[in-house]
């Protein structure tokens, strides 16, 4: 018996203080089918799912079970009515056992002696689908692949017909990505529907009967995967055919500043991050490097300004090795650096603007004296900076949490830059800011790169990379499955690279 | 149904901060009347009993001041703990191991050097006591991520086991006939008071030296900046290239450190020899967490909330005994200034509206 034979997502829309995230969106799924969900980060996959667990209420719009119209306010509704989900980041708790978790999420868990009266059922369902489990292992000791299925058996147990899966391979090895298509397949056989949430295109060609591709809330098109191709699936992700019409002027690039020469890291977790990454940035250039979120971006940042270990390789900046040295001795080599998480990394939330305009530089002559810092020079160098910027702020002797997003990363650019750096690592440096404070910073990094700077740019928007890069890799899984010329027409299938499905080596 | 919204306040102004210590303070004193009510005491006569008996005779300031030193000191070296994010709750341990240094040198060298060498060389002796003190948890914490409120509290145990067990055995006086302790420190290493008082000057003197010192790294030098930031931000700092390791070792040298010293104080210019670590201190290593909390982390105003506290100490001790109430008034009386202190703390970072 069934709960779902068929479920409907009419019109969903839903915004974040004023921008759409789901706009007008379908969806339809019925029993027996894998649907994937395509789309680059931040295209809404996320939050229509979310919508459909109970996390959100829409604005407006409505599901359908079996055609009834149907509200669900909570995940505790959603799994009544037999959805289930597994998120990218486990919610499991590490130091209990796999039963123990279990239990804790089984809504017909006894007060008394859970663990025994569930046991059996976990047994039977682990045999059905194929899947063994050591119920008595704690859950920090199985792999990323074990704990996945605990989420999964979970969802089962809980009679959920739909399972949506978000991004399950991300944390999986290869066998284990296999393993997993193989219980999905055989969940599919026994009448579930599943809802696969990837942006990676052969996976989803690979397991799913339709998909959809979504670009900014909104869906872009919809196929069976049997009569597509992933060629045509990658340009509707990326939205429009690559535009090769570079308006910025063309500079001839100087000498080399920093070369990169066969590094691997690895990353919080302890897993490979960086795959054997060489390449190198002259000056007056841009670099750009594109790819979707977490396939490495983060750690080669931080590989290169000293704040993450390198295992194997080189890096050095106009032929001095920097390699592993520690941050500061790293800018002091004349590399800046826009933190990607630029409120975690950035500043100093509690301190003066002043505090926060010296942050990285205060070591420098410029602003100490022997031990004591040189308070009238840092204000003056302050409100240089944030007139020349146009960091909007009360005055410079307020505490920088007081500012807005935008200027706190106009305040950052403006201090890396205002260095002079040979080279500047720029990480999503426009990621989240209005038109007009996009815009102006990246007239600076393009006023750099005219003075004779090496800028190494990170960006998930393509326009931006397009916009501002002389090179550009693109980077997948740690590896680069391409470097070239921006106006090298392989680009074309950018889209493609960044899923994986193709590599130019 | 109401609901309480609770968002942080954006800009906090130096006079809505102090305005929230003042009816902080106000507001416990309520709470504190409340208790002596509830044991039949006259709440209005009991408070202003405390303030007249600390502030109100010259007998009483005297002993204000010479009760102020150590929770001044030790709460100075607490604020530059704290700014780093540092929970050191050993100060009390870190005192006792000053002493235990302190007493060492003036018992082992006392007898052949002058007070002007000797007595430095305690206090750098119970400098570096209570510097080693405050490093240990430091070093656990980096190395191994433990907690260091839990180690710093169950250090000061250990050094309060570690005196006991010094001064029944191998440090055992002669002179004190069979009860615990060591035998007197030589006259040239007891510190000097002023006449008619229990002050020992010279300890005031560091220890107002050290406040206004701490005051100038803190907010002038690039080491100060260094622990700020990473108070601030951790993350910050390791991205501005500050050396963690190294920054939080300093800081809990000076903290234990500034412990130690106070720890030097009480034994050279009070007891004048190693006695019962309760009798050495009352509690000050934790009564200056309040004092340090007080002072919202700047050393110079340490001088003030330390005085403030010592004067209930006093106070505290007077009308135990006058109007007969328990012994453990003094700490319900800090404790309860504290707890309403950190409360006013979260009205002064967040709005709180009712919808």
């Amino acid at each position: 018996m069934r709960k779902i034979k068929n479920l409907e997502m009419k019109n969903i829309s839903k915004s974040f203080q004023g921008i759409f995230a789901n706009k007008n969106l379908n969806l339809s799924i019925k029993s027996g089918e894998i649907l994937g969900l395509l789309g680059e980060n931040g295209a809404g996959k996320t939050t229509l799912m979310n919508i459909l667990y109970g996390l959100y209420q829409p604005d407006s719009g409505e599901i359908r079970i079996n055609d009834k119209k149907i509200k669900i306010n909570s995940p505790l509704a959603s799994i009544e009515h037999g959805i289930g989900m597994v998120h990218q980041h486990f919610m499991l708790i590490q130091n209990h056992s796999v039963i123990e978790n279990i239990a804790l999420g089984y809504k017909d868990t006894p007060f008394f002696f859970p663990k025994i009266k569930i046991k059996e059922k976990v047994l039977d369902f682990s045999e059905k689908f194929n899947f063994p489990v050591n119920l008595s292992k704690k859950v920090w000791q199985l792999s990323a692949g074990e704990q996945q299925r605990i989420e999964i058996i979970k969802a089962l147990l809980n009679g959920a017909d739909l399972l949506i899966l978000d991004e399950p391979t991300s944390v999986l090895t290869s066998q284990e990505a296999k393993e997993l298509f193989s219980i999905l397949n055989d969940m599919k056989k026994q009448g579930h529907m599943i809802i696969f949430i990837s942006h990676k295109l052969d996976e989803i060609m690979d397991i799913c009967d339709r998909v959809m591709v979504l670009r900014k809330g909104e869906i872009i098109g919809s196929a069976e995967t049997d009569k597509t191709d992933k060629k045509s699936l990658a340009r509707m992700m990326i939205g429009k055919e690559v535009i090769f019409n570079i308006k910025k002027e063309k500079i001839p690039k100087g000498e080399k500043v920093l070369n990169v020469d066969n590094i691997n890291a690895f990353d919080d977790k302890g897993l490979p991050a960086l795959k054997n990454i060489s390449f190198s940035i002259h000056e007056n250039e841009i670099f750009g490097i594109a790819g979707v979120a977490g396939n490495g971006q983060k750690e080669l940042a931080e590989a290169i300004t000293g704040i993450r270990r390198i295992s194997s390789g080189k890096v050095t900046i106009k032929g001095k090795d920097i390699t592993n040295i520690s941050p500061r001795k790293i800018f002091d080599k004349g590399v800046s650096h826009v933190p990607e998480e630029r409120i975690k990394f950035g500043i100093a939330p509690g301190l003066f603007l002043y505090d926060n305009a010296i942050l990285k530089q205060h070591h420098l002559d410029k602003y100490s004296k022997k031990s004591f810092l040189q308070y009238d020079k840092i204000k003056a160098h302050t409100k240089a900076l944030i007139d020349k910027f146009n960091v909007s702020a009360p005055s410079i002797n307020t505490e920088i949490r007081n500012l807005s997003g935008g200027n706190i990363q106009k305040l950052i650019l403006g201090r890396e830059i205002s260095e002079e750096p040979s080279l500047l690592v720029a990480s999503h440096p426009t990621y989240g800011l209005d038109v007009g404070a996009t815009q102006y910073l990246r007239e600076q990094l393009l006023e750099r790169r005219k003075l004779g700077g090496a800028i190494l740019l990170f960006s998930e928007d393509l326009d931006e990379i397009f916009e501002l890069c002389d090179k550009i890799a693109i980077i997948f899984e740690g590896k680069f499955t391409g470097i070239m010329d921006a106006d090298d027409k392989r680009l074309s299938d950018i889209g493609l690279m960044m899923a994986g499905s193709l590599e130019y080596v | 149904m109401y609901r309480l919204k609770v968002t942080n306040r954006d800009n906090i102004t130096k006079t809505r901060s102090f305005m929230t210590n003042v009816f902080s303070l106000g507001a416990g004193l309520v709470a504190i009347g409340i208790l002596f009510a509830i044991n039949k005491v006259n709440p209005f006569f009991a408070i202003s009993e405390i303030f007249a008996n600390s502030f109100g005779t010259m007998y009483g300031i005297k002993e204000t001041i010479t009760k102020a030193i150590p929770l001044i000191l030790i709460g100075t070296g607490l604020t530059f703990a704290f700014r780093a994010k540092f929970w050191n709750i050993g100060a009390e341990g870190q005192m006792l191991m000053g002493a235990i240094f302190g007493s060492w040198t003036a018992l082992t060298f006392g007898e052949f050097l002058p007070g002007f060498i000797i007595i430095p060389m305690m206090f750098i002796a119970g400098f570096i006591g209570g510097g080693i003190w405050g490093i240990i948890p430091a070093i656990l914490k980096i190395k191994y991520s433990i907690n260091e409120v839990i180690s710093t509290l169950m250090l000061n145990y250990i050094c309060a086991e570690f005196i006991t067990m010094l001064i029944v055995g191998p440090w055992k006086g002669a002179e004190r006939f069979g009860f615990p302790g060591t035998n007197d420190l030589p006259g040239s290493a007891v510190l000097n008071v002023i006449p008619g008082s229990r002050i020992h000057y010279v300890t005031l003197i560091i220890t107002i030296l050290f406040a206004s010192i701490l005051c100038v790294v803190v907010y002038k030098t690039k080491f100060g900046y260094e622990v700020r930031v990473v108070g601030e931000n951790p993350d910050a700092g390791k991205y501005a290239g500050i050396n963690f390791f190294r920054t939080t070792l300093m800081v809990m040298v000076i903290s234990g450190g500034a412990a130690g010293l106070a720890g030097v104080g009480e034994i050279a210019g009070i007891h004048h020899y190693l006695g019962h670590p309760a009798s050495i201190s009352s509690g000050y290593g934790f009564t200056a967490i309040i004092v340090a909390w007080l002072a919202k982390l700047n050393p110079l105003y340490t001088i003030i909330s330390g005085l403030f506290f010592a004067g209930i100490l006093v106070g505290g001790d007077a009308i135990q005994i006058s109007l007969g109430l328990p012994a453990a008034t003094v700490q319900i009386v800090n404790g309860m200034l504290l707890v309403f202190l950190i409360m006013g703390d979260f009205f002064l970072k967040n709005r709180i509206r009712i919808q």
